[in-house]
C-alpha cells in the first residue's frame, strides 16, 4: 500500500511530536513512579513512530528503521523490566511508589 | 476522504485521547489499560505503514508483556481502589508549558525541513527478507546490533533478578 499520496510524513510527524510531549508531560506531573514509567513508554513509542515513518516515507529501500524500531522495543523491554525490579525493591524499603517520600538514598 | 485517511485518523485521534487519558487518569489501573489502547492503536498505525512483522512485536511485546508487568507491579505496590492524588498545580503548570512549548518548538523547527524521498524501488518487508537481513553480515545486514540485544536483555534479566532479590548477602 503506497500512503504517501494519502497521508503525508507531515501528519505522522504531528502525531509522533504530540505523543512524545505528552509522554513527557506525564513524566513531570506525576508523582507515581510505575506512571512515570508510563509515561517514558509513550516516549519511546512516540520515537518508533517516528523512525518507522521515516523508513516507509523517505529510504523504502532499506529497512533501517524498521530494525532501529525493534531495537527500541527490546531496550524498552529491558527497561522496563529493570525499572520494575527496581519499583519492587522500593516499594520493600520504603512501602510506598510516590516519589516525593523516597527521599533517601541510604539507610 | 479516503479509506486509509479514515483508518488513520481514527488511530491518531484515539492515539492521543488515550495517551492524554492515561496521563491524567486517577486510577492507576485505568492509566495502564488506557496506555495498553495507545499500544494497539499504534500496531495498527505499524500495519498501515506496511511493517506487519513490526506491529506484531508491538502487540506481542508491548501489549502482552510490557502492559502486563506494569499492571502485575500495579497489582503488587499499590491498592487498585484508592484514586492517585491530583497533581500539583505548580507541577500541572510548570508540565503543561514545558510540552506545548516543547511541541511548538518541534512541530515548527522538523515542518519547516523539506525531506527528500528516495527514489529507489521499494523493498519488500515480508518475513524472509527481514529474516535475511537481521541475521546479515554484509551490506543491510543487522547481526551485530541483533547481538548485543542479546547481551543487553540477559544483563537486563540477570540485573533485575539480583535488584529483586529478597535477602542478598
Amino acid at each position: 500500500m503506497n500512503l504517501q499520496a494519502e497521508i503525508p510524513l507531515d501528519y505522522m510527524i504531528i502525531l509522533s511530536i504530540l505523543v512524545f510531549f505528552i509522554g513527557l508531560m506525564g513524566v513531570l506531573i506525576r508523582r507515581n513512579l510505575i506512571t512515570m514509567l508510563m509515561g517514558v513508554e509513550l516516549m519511546l513509542n512516540a520515537v518508533n513512530i517516528n523512525f518507522t515513518a521515516f523508513n516507509h516515507y523517505l529510504f523504502p529501500h532499506r529497512l533501517e528503521g524498521h530494525f532501529f524500531a525493534l531495537i527500541v522495543m527490546a531496550i524498552a523491554a529491558a527497561e522496563a523490566a529493570v525499572a520494575i525490579a527496581l519499583i519492587i525493591n522500593i516499594y520493600r524499603q520504603f512501602a510506598t511508589v510516590s516519589v516525593d517520600d523516597v527521599d533517601e538514598l541510604k539507610f | 476522504m479516503t479509506g486509509p485517511k479514515i483508518i488513520f485518523f481514527i488511530l491518531a485521534i484515539s492515539i492521543v485521547v488515550f495517551s492524554i487519558l492515561s496521563i491524567t487518569s486517577r486510577k492507576i489501573l485505568r492509566a495502564a489499560i488506557y496506555l495498553l489502547f495507545v499500544l494497539v492503536a499504534m500496531a495498527g498505525l505499524y500495519y498501515m505503514m506496511n511493517f506487519p512483522f513490526l506491529a506484531a512485536v508491538q502487540l506481542i511485546l508491548y501489549a502482552g508483556g510490557i502492559v502486563v508487568l506494569i499492571i502485575f507491579s500495579i497489582l503488587l505496590t499499590s491498592q487498585i481502589n484508592s484514586k492517585l492524588e491530583p497533581p500539583r498545580r505548580s507541577h500541572l503548570l510548570s508540565g503543561a508549558l514545558t510540552a506545548i512549548a516543547g511541541i511548538a518548538l518541534s512541530a515548527v523547527t522538523i515542518l519547516q525541513f523539506a525531506f527528500k524521498p528516495s527514489s529507489k524501488p521499494a523493498i519488500g518487508t515480508d518475513m524472509r527478507t527481514i529474516g535475511l537481513q537481521l541475521m546479515g553480515t554484509g551490506e543491510n545486514g543487522y547481526a551485530l546490533p541483533f547481538e548485543v540485544i542479546s547481551i543487553l536483555l540477559l544483563a537486563a534479566l540477570v540485573g533485575s533478578i539480583f535488584i529483586a532479590l529478597k535477602n542478598r548477602t
